[in-house]
């Protein structure tokens, strides 16, 4: 499975994207650039976290007006699979491929520390190497990850099982509604969330939590566990 | 408002230039006219004491700089150290003491920008930072304001920028009431055959302009930074710069990307006195004049007149000597990032700086007495007064305790977890330790097993009760948090904040604190590389506590046997090694005596060199062999402090003997220094342990059994158990009920 990641001026976690993609599925993910018009063959997208263009206006409003992410939303027309995290996926609700707002934290800080996450829909491209209900560490790392949707969209996504993570143990680290931290699209292969998994997929890290989500959407069998 | 370049000079105008008089007739010597209006401000700038080090220069010269690890010291953006397998670390730790109390969140901002680009104007992609902070007392009208500014401006900017922010200090003190201290540190990581230095080379080259556009903020800054401040201070204001951490990102990545195509041939960051202290560091290290054509800079401003432009200090912006054959490619890679870059002058072979400015030239002034010949003055000072020790029966006495956790609930020893969770402290993927710990620690990218440490310190309280021995504390303390992790350390960088160096006792302090820290670094091995002085801290003749800030850089082998605080598992023995015979005896300087019976009489406790090496080396040995599991070292608070740290930082509480002979009050709370909590995972009986025992004999080494850990309170001697849990309640409340109230 190949996978692409999108680098735009101001993006700071890309490194991190890059590494861990390559760590996982053992390749080196394309890279494609804020003015490139086409995406190439790939498996997954993925538009890692920073601060696009300086986020001096709306987080990601720049962004999702630039050439590159007319290309990615060809490729999710297609059913190719995007992830956008922290940035990313403030970029994807600008860019209106994901319902909702991504509005300042509650506290009005920036936020970094590890909070816990449920896995509420398991049944899904991105989360199929999670167990239903499943508890996972992931930090974040953010100013703008308070989600917000109107009572009609949030039932939607609710009753369509389109949270895939939600904070749990008392732990929403910005406010966001329904302590949500990650949805997908309504065709199920455009997911965007807050944390950062990325940065918990190996020893170094203190654990690797965030791995299954991205083992999950390049197709990689769950590793079983090992004998002890 | 334009300023002309044929004001008329005047002595008013002089004074207001922070030049004086005979500083003035130095400049009529060297240029044998009365200087353009223009020049005079070029002057001012590179001869006040920010850029010219005029006071300090004297005693800096006798630091150690030099190691066999040591690639480059002091005199460039940065230190640079190596690490081996072809890789150096860059680093340097830089004030921006000043512009934050006057507007703290730019202030701050700017402070972080600016040394995060000393980093990377070297070659290095920049890979940790961190933030040494003073700020006045609590109750301070000002204090929650700077507090609050001063973290959203380091994170605002280290976040955007994209740099883990892994270690830090943050303090109060009615001292800096009117002057915080902001000491931004940045690492980064290079590769040895890849360092750029600022020395132009070669005559007619192209020197070219990177970044963002010049504008009017903060023009004369640097001469603000080395004056005093007074009641209309808030008249300062528009000389502080405002930071753009999204185009610092962008001139990260178009730097680096160009320092690849080997098109640099000389690189300097503008930072004070931007495009003036650049062009005359190019040429002077280089012997090179420097002709710059105004006309060609990048503006954003209208009518910006030569003295204007050369004295801004508007923030990402780069000088640089490029290969004329690669003028091409260097452009294509700017504008790729939406960056200016214009070539606005060339080097001469005349050691003249010459400034032409819409057909006029405004200056030309001999580039050699601006930059590296500037005036260096052996300011008077007197040896500070040395405090009496306390009587020995000068015990005050308190329920250990209630004692323990009102130091830990009180604004110097309580969490800053409110503070660094505004920082990335993750971002790179790199993160080993974040800040909580004795060091922040990040691991060596492309590399299996290293790591670096990085920890920033210093006991203001101590030196201002006895300049040099605070100053060896200093850099002992830096030296110990980073062995506490199992690293060596290599190297560190200096950051002196001081009062007026104009009065003789603070010249005095001066003096002295950096006698102390060359000692020090002579004893450890461990130079000073890089650094920055911060004088004229001073508020209505207040001066603030004499800050000499260490910032450290150690390197850890194999961080899979690095040692963090918190106890690794119960039942284990608790060792406290380097202990004196009554295991802490020295409460003069003590948070305790500080917090507990508002006391600040007394010497410091001492630091023997010898002992805190021989204590040191064989700690760190006993990380790399396996049999430590926990290490911290005992510094604010001493053993009652150090232990609940352990227990809170792994929720595993832990029973502490008392001696039977003596008071408990030294030995709980005093600070003698060269000590260190261990936990050993060897077995009482085993023959591991007796071995152990025989070698910490014959080196001369006491390392009591003092405890063991285990349980969910800390049970310090007789006093009452606590919860590890209300320990942790007191330490993490103080911090946000101060900010959030």
């Amino acid at each position: 499975m190949k996978s692409a990641v999108v680098v735009l001026p101001g993006l700071n976690r890309d490194r991190d994207m890059i590494a861990a993609l390559t760590k996982i599925s053992g390749k080196v993910p394309v890279t494609v650039w804020q003015t490139d018009t086409e995406i190439p063959d790939v498996d997954l997208v993925v538009i890692p976290g920073g601060f696009s263009y300086g986020d001096y206006l709306r987080c990601g409003a720049i962004a999702a007006r630039m050439p590159v992410m007319r290309a990615v939303a060809e490729k999710a027309e297609k059913g190719v699979q995007v992830i956008g995290v922290c940035n990313g996926f403030q970029i994807l609700v600008e860019a209106g491929m994901l319902p909702g707002a991504l509005m300042r934290n509650d506290h009005l800080k920036f936020v970094c520390r590890e909070v816990k996450l449920r896995v509420e829909n398991a049944n899904t491209s991105f989360t199929r190497n999670y167990a239903p209900g499943q508890i996972i560490r992931a930090p974040v790392a953010h100013h703008d990850g308070n989600y917000f949707a109107d009572p009609e969209t949030l039932a939607r996504i609710e009753g369509e099982g389109r949270v895939l993570f939600r904070y749990a143990e008392n732990t929403n680290p910005n406010g966001s509604i329904n302590d949500i931290a990650g949805i997908v699209n309504d065709r199920g292969n455009v997911l965007g969330l807050m944390p950062h998994p990325e940065n918990l997929i190996e020893a170094a890290h203190g654990g690797s939590d965030g791995r299954p989500l991205f083992e999950s959407a390049l197709g990689i069998a769950a590793p079983q566990p090992e004998p002890a | 408002m334009t300023i002309s370049n044929t004001a008329k000079i005047t002595d008013e105008l002089i004074a207001a230039h922070g030049l004086k008089p005979d500083e003035y007739q130095r400049i009529l010597d060297l240029v044998g006219r009365e200087p353009t209006f223009t020049e005079l401000g070029i002057f001012s700038a590179m001869w006040n004491e920010h850029c010219s080090y005029k006071s300090s220069k004297k005693w800096l010269r006798t630091l150690p700089t030099s190691g066999p690890q040591v690639i480059q010291g002091p005199g460039e953006n940065a230190g640079v150290v190596d690490i081996g397998d072809g890789d150096c670390v860059v680093f340097k730790m830089e004030s921006h003491n000043h512009p934050s109390y006057i507007e703290p969140y730019q202030g701050a901002a700017t402070g972080v920008g600016g040394i995060l680009r000393d980093v990377f104007t070297m070659g290095a992609r920049p890979i940790a930072a961190m933030n040494a902070l003073r700020f006045g007392a609590p109750d301070h009208p000002k204090t929650r304001h700077l507090v609050s500014g001063v973290v959203a401006g380091i994170g605002g900017y280290g976040n955007a920028f994209g740099v883990p922010t892994v270690g830090g200090e943050v303090n109060f003190d009615p001292r800096y009431n009117g002057n915080c201290l902001v000491n931004a540190f940045a690492a980064g990581l290079a590769k040895t055959d890849a360092i750029f230095l600022s020395e132009a080379k070669g005559v007619g080259l192209p020197v070219v302009y990177l970044g963002a556009k010049t504008g009017r903020d903060g023009v004369g800054g640097a001469t603000m930074a080395s004056a005093e401040f007074d009641d209309k201070i808030d008249e300062k204001r528009p000389t502080v710069q405002v930071g753009d951490p999204f185009t610092e990102k962008c001139l990260l990545e178009a730097c680096l990307e160009l320092m690849a195509s080997g098109a640099v041939i000389a690189i300097q960051d503008m930072g004070a006195a931007g495009l003036t202290c650049s062009a005359v560091e190019m040429g002077a290290k280089g012997d090179l004049g420097i002709q710059l054509e105004l006309d060609k800079v990048p503006v954003r401003e209208d009518r910006m007149s030569a003295y204007e432009m050369m004295l801004s200090e508007s923030q990402e912006r780069m000088l640089m000597v490029l290969r004329p054959e690669k003028e091409e490619e260097a452009e294509a890679i700017f504008r790729k990032w939406g960056l200016d870059f214009a070539i606005v002058g060339h080097t001469t072979d005349d050691l003249r700086f010459r400034i032409i400015h819409q057909g006029e030239e405004v200056a030309n002034l001999p580039i050699k007495d601006l930059g590296d010949q500037a005036p260096e003055y052996d300011r008077p000072w007197v040896e500070p007064t040395p405090r009496q020790p306390l009587a020995s029966d000068d015990i005050p006495q308190a329920d250990i305790a209630d004692a323990l956790l009102k130091m830990l609930g009180g604004p110097d020893l309580s969490s800053r977890r409110w503070v660094w969770e505004q920082y990335d402290t993750l971002i790179q993927g790199n993160s080993l330790q974040i800040p909580g710990g004795d060091a922040g620690v990040v691991r060596v990218e492309g590399h299996a097993t290293k790591a670096l440490a990085f920890s920033s310190d210093v006991t203001p309280r101590y030196c201002e009760a006895d300049p040099y021995e605070g100053g060896k504390q200093a850099v002992a303390e830096c030296w110990r948090n980073l062995t506490a992790t199992g690293a060596m350390p290599l190297a560190a960088t200096d950051n002196l904040n001081f009062g007026n160096p104009e009065r003789p006792e603070i010249m005095g302090q001066l003096v002295k604190a950096v006698q102390g820290i060359g000692d020090a670094c002579r004893a450890l091995g461990f130079p000073i590389v890089s650094g920055n002085v911060s004088l004229y801290n001073e508020t209505n003749g207040q001066g603030i506590l004499p800050t000499p800030t260490i910032g450290g850089v150690g390197l850890i082998q194999d961080w899979s046997k690095m040692a963090r605080i918190g106890f690794a598992r119960e039942g284990e023995m608790i060792l406290l090694f380097g202990a004196p015979d009554w295991w802490g005896m020295h409460l003069g300087q003590s948070a305790y005596m500080r917090d507990i019976h508002g006391r600040a009489d007394g010497p410091p406790p001492p630091v023997d060199l010898t002992h805190e090496k021989k204590v040191g080396d064989y700690v760190r040995k006993l990380i790399r062999s396996g049999i430590a599991t926990a290490v911290h070292d005992l510094s604010d608070g001493g053993l009652a402090v150090g232990l609940a740290e352990m227990a809170m930082a792994s929720s595993i509480g832990a029973t502490v003997s008392q001696l039977a002979q003596g008071d408990p009050i030294p030995q709980f709370f005093g600070e003698d220094q060269g000590r260190y909590l261990v936990t050993i995972n060897l077995s009482a009986q085993s023959d591991e342990f007796e071995a152990m025992l025989a070698e910490l004999k014959q080196l001369g080494i006491f390392a009591p059994w003092i405890g063991t850990t285990g349980g969910s309170e800390l049970k310090l001697g007789h006093t009452r158990a606590i919860p590890v849990t209300e320990l942790t309640a007191a330490h993490e409340s103080w911090f946000p009920s101060f900010m959030d109230k």
